[in-house]
Formats: C-alpha cells, sequence, structure tokens
C-alpha cells in the first residue's frame, strides 16, 4: 500500500483491534478507519459465556475505549455502522449512501449467531454480544426455568453458568453427543459425563419442533418427539456464519458452504488490496492437509488480524500463517483445552487413572502425525503438546510425551 | 526490558508459552516466567507473548 494510504477495516471485534494496533506499531501514518456494527468499542468476547454469566458480573470493559482508539492510535472509528457493499473496482465500501474509499481493506466482519424460528421472542436470546450476556444474566438472576438450544462450547458454559447457581437447566442437542461438531463421538462422550454429573437435563438426539409463546414472551420449547419444555429463558447456541452479506457480489471469493471468505495462506482474498481475518476467513491450513479451515477462536482472530494489517500495509512482506488452533472452555468447575484440530483420521483418549474426567486428555492423528490434542484440568500439559503439533510431530511420540507429562508412564 | 506477570489475572491458558519459552504455565496453573529481564534479542517474541494473552495478564516495561 503506498505510503500515507488509508487503511480501512471492517469489524471492531478482536481481530480488526488487533489491525489497527498492528498497523500503527509497524509505523502506518496514514488514516486508518474502523467500523463497528455494535455501538460498544471492543472487548472482549470470551467471557461472555463465563463469567460474565455469573451474578454481579459487570459490563465488559472494552480492550481501549473508545477515545483511547481515536487519541492515542488515531484511528477514525465508526460505532454503530455496518458496511453494505464493497465496490473492488474502484475500492470503495459502501456504507449505504456513503462510499468510503481505501488503499487496502481488512475484512473482520465475524460472525452472527444462525437465525432461528422463535429468535425474536422476548427470553429468547442468542450469546453472541455483551448486550446478550446481560439479558442471559439478567434472566438467571431472577432464577429462570432455562433451557438451552445446542450443546457446544456456548451452550455447554451457559448450562454451566445456570448450575453453578444452583439453577435447573435442560439442554437439548441434536446430535448424540455434546460438542460434536468441534471434538467428536469419543470426547464427546467425556463431556456428556461432565454435564449429567453436574446434574444438567441433557437430552441428546432431541430436535426442536417449536417454541410456545404468550404474548410475545417465550413459554417454552416443544421437541420433535412431542416433548414439551417449560421455559422463561431460552438461549440458542447453534452456532454462527461468516457476517459478509455485504460482500455478495462483490468480487471477493465466498466460500461456497458458508460464505466464509476465502483467502490464500497470507490472508489475502481474491480481490486486490483486500485481506481478511478471524470468523470471517477461510485460510488453507497444513494441518487439515492444505484444505481451508475457518476458526472462531480468540488467538485466531488476535493472529489473524495483526498479519491482515502488517500485510495490508506491505504485501510484498506477506508471509504464510498457520497459527495452531486454540480454544478453552471452563466447564462445571473443569477446564478443557484444544489445540489442533479434530478433524483426523483417528482419536486416543488417555482416562485419568481414577476414571474421572479431570486428568484426561485425548489426542488426534492423521497418518503418524499428531494434529489434535484436547486436556481436562492439566494446564502445564496443554502447550507442549501444542508445540509437537506446530512442528508436525510424531504421533507415538505425542502419545508418549503426553502420558509423562500426566504421569503415566509405563500405561 | 522487564516482563511483569500478574498472577491475579492469569488463568494459565499458556499462549505466551506458545510464542516464547520464556514462560511456563507451571502445576498450579499460571505462569512462570523464567527471566523477569530478558536479553533485548528476545524483544520480538516477549511482544507476541504479550499480545497474544486472551487476558492481558503480562506487561513489557522498557
Amino acid at each position: 500500500m503506498r505510503a500515507g494510504g488509508r487503511l480501512v477495516v471492517i469489524g471492531a471485534g478482536l481481530a480488526g483491534l488487533r489491525a489497527v494496533e498492528t498497523a500503527r506499531r509497524e509505523g502506518h501514518t496514514g488514516e486508518l478507519v474502523l467500523l463497528g456494527a455494535e455501538e460498544r468499542a471492543p472487548y472482549d468476547r470470551p467471557p461472555l459465556s463465563k463469567a460474565a454469566l455469573a451474578p454481579g458480573a459487570a459490563e465488559p470493559v472494552p480492550f481501549r475505549t473508545a477515545e483511547e482508539l481515536r487519541d492515542d492510535l488515531g484511528v477514525d472509528l465508526r460505532l454503530g455502522v455496518e458496511a453494505t457493499g464493497l465496490d473492488t473496482a474502484a475500492r470503495e465500501v459502501l456504507v449505504r449512501d456513503e462510499r468510503l474509499a481505501y488503499d487496502a481493506l481488512v475484512v473482520a466482519s465475524g460472525a452472527r449467531p444462525r437465525p432461528v424460528p422463535g429468535d425474536h421472542l422476548r427470553g429468547v436470546t442468542h450469546l453472541r454480544t455483551a448486550d446478550d450476556a446481560a439479558v442471559v444474566r439478567r434472566a438467571l438472576d431472577a432464577g429462570a426455568r432455562t433451557v438451552v438450544v445446542g450443546a457446544g462450547f456456548i451452550g455447554s458454559e451457559v448450562a454451566s453458568a445456570a448450575r453453578a447457581r444452583g439453577l435447573e437447566v435442560t439442554v437439548v442437542e441434536a446430535a448424540d453427543v455434546p460438542l460434536q461438531r468441534s471434538l467428536g463421538p469419543e470426547v464427546g462422550r467425556l463431556v456428556t459425563r461432565l454435564h449429567r454429573d453436574a446434574g444438567v437435563d441433557l437430552r441428546l438426539g432431541s430436535g426442536v419442533a417449536g417454541l410456545t409463546e404468550v404474548a410475545g414472551h417465550v413459554r417454552g420449547l416443544t421437541l420433535e418427539d412431542g416433548t414439551h419444555l417449560a421455559a422463561d429463558l431460552v438461549v440458542l447456541g447453534v452456532g454462527v456464519a461468516p457476517a459478509t452479506g455485504w460482500l455478495e457480489g462483490s468480487g471477493v471469493d465466498l466460500h461456497l458452504l458458508d460464505r466464509g471468505v476465502v483467502c490464500d495462506d497470507t490472508l489475502a482474498t481474491s480481490a486486490p488490496g483486500v485481506w481478511a481475518a478471524g470468523d470471517v476467513a477461510h485460510a488453507p491450513h497444513p494441518l487439515v492437509g492444505g484444505d481451508l479451515l475457518r476458526v472462531e477462536h480468540w488467538t485466531s482472530a488476535a493472529e489473524q488480524g495483526a498479519a491482515a494489517a502488517r500485510h495490508a500495509l506491505d504485501p510484498a512482506s506477506a508471509e504464510p500463517l498457520a497459527p495452531v488452533p486454540y480454544v478453552w472452555s471452563d466447564l462445571f468447575g473443569h477446564r478443557l483445552q484444544v489445540v489442533g484440530t479434530s478433524v483426523a483420521d483417528g482419536v486416543v483418549v488417555l482416562d485419568a487413572d481414577d476414571g474421572g474426567v479431570s486428568g484426561t486428555a485425548a489426542l488426534w492423528h492423521r497418518g503418524e502425525q499428531v494434529v489434535g490434542a484436547l486436556v481436562v484440568d492439566r494446564p502445564r500439559v496443554v502447550m507442549k503438546l501444542r508445540r509437537r503439533i506446530a512442528d508436525a510431530g510424531s504421533f507415538d511420540e505425542a502419545l508418549h510425551a503426553a502420558r509423562e507429562l500426566l504421569g503415566r508412564a509405563g500405561t | 526490558m522487564r516482563v511483569v506477570a500478574d498472577r491475579d489475572t492469569c488463568e494459565g491458558l499458556g499462549m505466551c508459552e506458545a510464542m516464547s519459552e520464556l514462560f511456563e504455565v507451571g502445576d498450579d496453573g499460571y505462569v512462570v516466567v523464567h527471566d523477569e529481564q530478558p536479553p533485548e534479542s528476545a524483544r520480538a517474541d516477549v511482544r507476541a507473548a504479550v499480545d497474544a494473552c486472551p487476558v492481558l495478564a503480562l506487561r513489557l516495561e522498557g
């Protein structure tokens, strides 16, 4: 990008924040525009389904306030504003009637909850934003009878928050185990134990037929088998889809299945001067044999946001980027940490000595290579396994190392 | 250059350990900083570790 040009970043989540911070750190002196759909300055999302649901939790503190972004980083910050289109030939972002010219563009518009019939009702919410978290927290404060739809990370954490308050909670999941899509059936069975040991009414293999309401307020939901569950609060944890409607027809290639932005391994999109980062971005990853991988984790957003800005400013310096995916979850007093991928040829579960869930680990492999690992309540172990995954290490050696790290040598 | 880890904030998530061998998560689940005054040559890695911390528990001074 020419010196003194204008870098525009769409999306004021973590990836967008890291993009503007990095741009200034790398010496960008030109204009720097950051658009955010929410009215809030960038804030941290992982706590929204964890600490933010506890009694008396405060509103999220932004990473940097709007004033700090404007005064300290010289960001032209526009909050409560969404891009509505993109003209790649003219190099202009459309914001309703306005055209915002760019020399380079970082797309970090993130993802939005997939719509569900009835999600407009009072007492029904997705959990994506700080406002959503406040809705859930207030309902839990009021002792809501809670039903969670979807036993992924978000849904499972909401159930955990409800049980931590001693509230009854039902989780409805279409798959046979929780977290099946993220972790597969073997590890999912472990998570089933966590839910049931904590007293969650977990309904597996259950689809939702519809919600019931009175005067616009949810009263419960009906499962496909006809069961009716009364509820004051229904939290939808059914996944997100990339927020890329504004890119349709722009010339930026979008993924056939989920409409995420297709990038190369440097996060360049198919349009000149346009880069992508975070939840929105598909990039080829060596852990899955060079296939496209779209990761919704905090660490990927942070690393990709910084890299996309560096590459946008100086495309000649762009280098392939393949951060090892990493996600953690706090469930029912346990910490799960997952590195790498579970899209693999197979998995070996290392059971804890006492048969409990704490101390369990699992390792995934593709051929002879270790590609993923999960550990429960063993924080010292996970990054040592991550290193082996990053180095495309041997699965047998990783298994041996994991047993040693877990104090299970000789097993 | 001085690295400061806030143990009250640290959750032992370990991203710093992924970025630099200066850091390691201990058995108690908190970060151990092996050298709080690392050589200048470690600056880029330490910077990456500070930026990578999901709970902003690390600070780089000087």
